[in-house]
């Protein structure tokens, strides 16, 4: 197995590491970076709990190679923070009860994230929809609907 | 009232304590944690659901930098470890000595330093198998000569149950007016929480003592089964530690020990290194515990003034290889007898066959108590198609039929004693949300056009929280739970719980509770959860039990506290105790509110003033055994429209008023009956699992395996009543698995009642388009395009 030398800057911080070809993106972020925020609920692409951003697309990073972010910018559930600020969506999530165990939520809001990103004021469908590659088994959507809809306004209100 | 907002006791919709964590990528699952040394273990799986085990060769495996061991059978062996018993007293490998008996059954574990290595190693394990005759089919199983599941077993019949008056049913299905029959086929689900299963086992050699981090809804009593699997090692109870970190989703699935457990407790007592083993989600489908599988034939009686007067049930229970469900002991067919339903009549009997196939085991709960959803399933489908023969509307059918409030507490024909209700008011509240009477003038006009439109109703009664310890306990360990209270010095407190919460909220709601009962904010109370080293003993989370049980146990525990706080703040006022009143959050002397004395005051005397003669401190523990079981109740209305050319059916609108008696956290409620409603569309519409004649499994990943995405999922409209439990000490039932029991029948009966006019009267769930349209077809009923 050949190994490479990756530069993948997470978070606004630069890592460098000698890896595997074959690490997938999800773990280099849980093991190799032990930033854990990031789950992983199936193995087919399908449940988008491990979904991150990758140069400003939303991306299931069970299904990146770590070498294909070299050079790129990741955001994680772990950046969404800013300053000690909670993002708009995680207080979505909070307010409106967006989430039950936790686990798909990291996905689930950077999925969000990036659908408001390209619809900042997305209808009850529309948000169904961008959502609609993150499973959930606790909620139903009804609270993570309105989790979204949420920060939608909430963003909009800041700009 | 700004006083109650601060403590955030009973009915107030707190944000939740656990949130903070989850929402920023802190949360502690399995998966997470790593231990320095750390090994990990893969599993090998059989690709053949019966075949003989002529070699395992692991040389190649074993050839592999950085693969350490391969596990097998005989190494388990060895340690007497090969075998362990279910949770329902029956026997289970953990790895094979010469026979595999369902497809991805275990067959070795690797052992290696890194998960990608382990992976490799099972790719460069060789076994070399020779297939043996399947049986997939549970009839086939029972029928003379059929191949045998089990060796050590005479037949593949695992038990059979029976429960009720046979004579007196039988007679009364001979004197009924009418009478309806139907086979109705629950298939096996499986319940998919978005966190697969995992272990991080941690011998220590030095101390002897075994750690074990693994995702377990009920750690006390794998901790118990461990000890008695390993006791003959001379690893005693007091030396294994069982912790649950926080779990991504349960409902049912991680109740059970599975082999993947053993094999890494094993693999690191034999390696001495920590080791971990976690599921990918193709072994989870394919192997863990399932749900369901029930094939009910059932039959119900009424009289000429469509009155109920009987029901029959007859089922053949698919247990797979073993029987792994996790039904109290004395139940073999869980609480399936809760199948008379929410109606007023005397007879009723049911038996019910468990079998063994060449399938994976299990049995266990998919989000529901112990069977319940099957029974409900069964007598609401069975309500309705009695309605639709009497040419009744099936509300007023269910109206004129149910128990009435005045009749609580209500001997059910088959024993259960129904502790509250009001069933006519809550489907007349789901009636009036959802315009019933107006859907069915739609529905006759409709029809009149040709068009397709159901109205399905599910007025279902749940049994819950189980249990009283005269008839509930599990390997021998009754089904009481805990609560362990300890108040500090400056009035705040820590209590300890023998749940384990997968989402339910328990942080939040338990502290609620205390809250109500001691006067100190939610927000000061820690909840913990899940190490067996610290939590009392308790029976887990499972079966909506946790809110019945541990949540009782935290009121009790509190009052206990409260009432040595009552002698403390009796000594801090200078009054008689027989004199001190608890109002508004306070104590009081009787007549002067003004001078009052807080919890907090009271918990700082109990360590710096405290009387002469009293102990110090302020610490309570209860271990609560219920007197009777909780009875939620609801009543749900769905609205379908059908495609007559494609099949599809298209929920327009679904109704659900829940009444799960008093609520402590109005948000997790709702919370939780919207995923219990999604988890109850999921199998009507969508979620089977499926075998051909070999044993193969049809598709073991979410290509294949449908969850509901928030697309598919309907918009869901809550209502509900509260008739509070006359014998829980804050009047709650629990809510987690309402709506997952209550909504396929509603779904189901929505779907039959669009097409009964055109002689359908069943289509089993998951009700595929493909199934519809066929059954459209049948009656020359489908659309040409």
């Amino acid at each position: 197995m050949s190994t490479h030398h990756v530069t993948v800057t997470v978070n606004g911080q630069a890592h460098e590491a000698d890896i595997e070809a074959r690490l997938l993106l999800v773990h280099f972020l849980r093991e190799t970076l032990n930033m854990t925020g990031t789950h992983i609920g199936c193995d087919t692409t399908s449940c988008g709990a491990c979904t991150v951003m990758l140069n400003g697309k939303a991306v299931k990073s069970c299904t990146v190679f770590a070498v294909q972010a070299d050079g790129s910018d990741v955001t994680t559930v772990e950046g969404l923070a800013q300053n000690g600020n909670l993002h708009p969506i995680q207080e979505g999530f909070m307010e409106k009860h967006g989430l039950q165990c936790g686990f798909c939520t990291p996905g689930m809001m950077m999925s969000s994230v990036a659908l408001l990103a390209q619809n900042p004021n997305p209808t009850e469908d529309e948000i169904r929809w961008g959502i609609s590659g993150n499973l959930c088994r606790c909620t139903g959507y009804v609270n993570i609907v309105k989790a979204i809809q949420y920060a939608s306004e909430k963003m909009q209100a800041q700009e | 009232m700004s006083e109650q907002v601060q403590v955030h006791g009973l009915g107030h919709s707190m944000k939740r304590k656990e949130d903070p964590r989850f929402i920023r990528g802190k949360g502690h699952y399995i998966d997470d944690l790593k231990l320095p040394g750390m090994l990990y273990l893969d599993i090998v799986r059989s690709p053949y659901a019966h075949a003989k085990i002529k070699k395992i060769n692991t040389e190649q495996a074993l050839a592999i930098p950085g693969v350490l061991a391969v596990v097998t059978g005989d190494t388990l062996n060895q340690y007497g470890l090969a075998f362990m018993p279910t949770l329902m007293s029956d026997q289970q490998m953990v790895l094979p000595l010469d026979t595999v008996k369902y497809q991805a059954q275990e067959v070795a574990g690797v052992i290696a330093t890194e998960r990608y290595i382990a992976a490799d190693g099972v790719e460069a394990v060789e076994v070399e198998y020779e297939p043996l005759p399947v049986v997939v089919d549970p009839f086939k199983a029972l029928e003379p000569g059929a191949t045998k599941v089990r060796d050590d077993k005479e037949s593949n019949l695992i038990w059979h149950w029976e429960d009720g008056n046979k004579e007196a049913t039988d007679h009364a299905f001979t004197e009924a007016a009418h009478t309806v029959e139907q086979n109705i086929y629950i298939p096996r689900i499986h319940v998919s929480s978005i966190e697969t299963c995992g272990i991080v086992a941690d011998w220590d050699a030095v101390n002897g003592h075994l750690t074990l981090h693994m995702t377990t809804q009920a750690p006390h009593a794998i901790r118990t089964v461990v000890a008695l699997i390993t006791g003959h090692l001379g690893l005693s109870e007091e030396k294994i530690r069982v912790i649950s970190p926080d779990i991504g989703g349960g409902f049912g699935g991680k109740v059970p020990a599975y082999p993947g457990y053993i094999i890494a407790a094993a693999a690191s007592v034999v390696t001495g290194h920590p080791v971990k083993w976690i599921e990918d989600r193709s072994e989870n489908l394919a192997a863990d515990s399932f749900g369901r599988d029930y094939h009910i034939k059932a039959e119900m009686a009424a009289n000429e003034a469509g009155r109920i007067t009987a029901v029959r049930m007859n089922v053949v229970a698919d247990h797979g290889y073993t029987d792994a469900a996790a039904n109290p002991s004395k139940f073999p067919a869980g609480l399936f007898n809760i199948c008379t339903g929410s109606y007023d009549f005397q007879n009723a009997h049911v038996a019910v066959d468990g079998v063994y196939t060449n399938k994976p085991p299990g049995g266990i709960a998919y989000r529901c108590s112990f069977r319940v959803t099957e029974a409900v399933h069964a007598i609401e489908r069975m309500t309705d198609i009695m309605s639709h023969e009497l040419g009744a509307d099936p509300a007023e059918f269910r109206m004129n039929n149910f128990i009435k409030p005045e009749q609580f507490p209500y001997k059910s024909a088959l024993g259960w004693e129904y502790d509250s209700g009001d069933y006519h008011k809550a489907l007349r509240l789901a009636m009036d949300m959802i315009g019933y009477e107006d859907l069915r003038k739609e529905q006759a006009e409709k029809r009149a056009r040709g068009e397709l439109m159901g109205i399905g109703i599910s007025s279902f009664t749940e049994i819950v929280g189980a249990g009283p310890s005269k008839q509930f306990d599990i390997l021998g360990l009754k089904m009481f739970d805990s609560c362990e209270v300890r108040i500090h010095p400056t009035g705040k407190a820590l209590a300890r719980f023998g749940t384990k919460s997968q989402g339910q909220g328990h942080e939040t709601t338990y502290a609620q509770i205390l809250a109500e009962e001691l006067g100190i904010p939610a927000e000061h109370i820690q909840i913990e959860e899940g190490d067996t080293d610290t939590a009392p003993y308790g029976l887990g989370t499972y079966a909506s039990r946790s809110t019945p049980t541990a949540g009782a146990a935290a009121a009790m525990a509190a009052r206990k506290i409260r009432s040595k706080a009552t002698k403390l703040a009796a000594h801090l006022l200078e009054a008689a105790e027989e004199d001190i009143v608890w109002e508004d959050y306070k104590f009081h002397v009787k007549g002067s509110p003004d001078k009052a004395v807080t919890m907090q005051e009271a918990a700082f005397a109990a360590y710096t003033n405290h009387p002469q003669g009293m102990e110090a401190g302020l610490e309570a523990v209860n271990y609560y055994d219920p007197p009777n079981l909780t009875y939620p109740f609801g009543s749900y209305i769905c609205v379908v429209d059908i495609d007559r050319g494609t099949g599809e059916v298209k929920i327009r609108r679904f109704v659900a008023v829940d009444d799960c008696g008093v609520r402590i956290n109005p948000m997790i409620v709702e919370g939780q009956i919207h995923g219990g409603l999604t988890m109850g569309f999921a199998p009507a519409l969508m979620e089977e699992i499926t075998y051909d004649e070999n044993g193969n499994m049809h598709g073991n990943t979410f290509m294949d395996y449908l969850l509901p995405t928030a697309v598919e999922t309907p918009k869901w409209e809550l209502g509900e009543t509260v008739t509070p439990s006359p014998h829980h000490p804050i009047g709650a039932k629990g809510v987690g698995e309402s709506a997952t029991v209550g909504a396929p029948p509603a779904i189901a009966n929505a779907v039959v009642d669009a097409l009964w006019h055109l002689g359908i009267r069943n289509i089993d769930i998951p009700i595929t388009s493909a199934k519809v349209w066929e059954a459209l077809n049948s009656v020359g009923a489908a659309l040409e395009y």
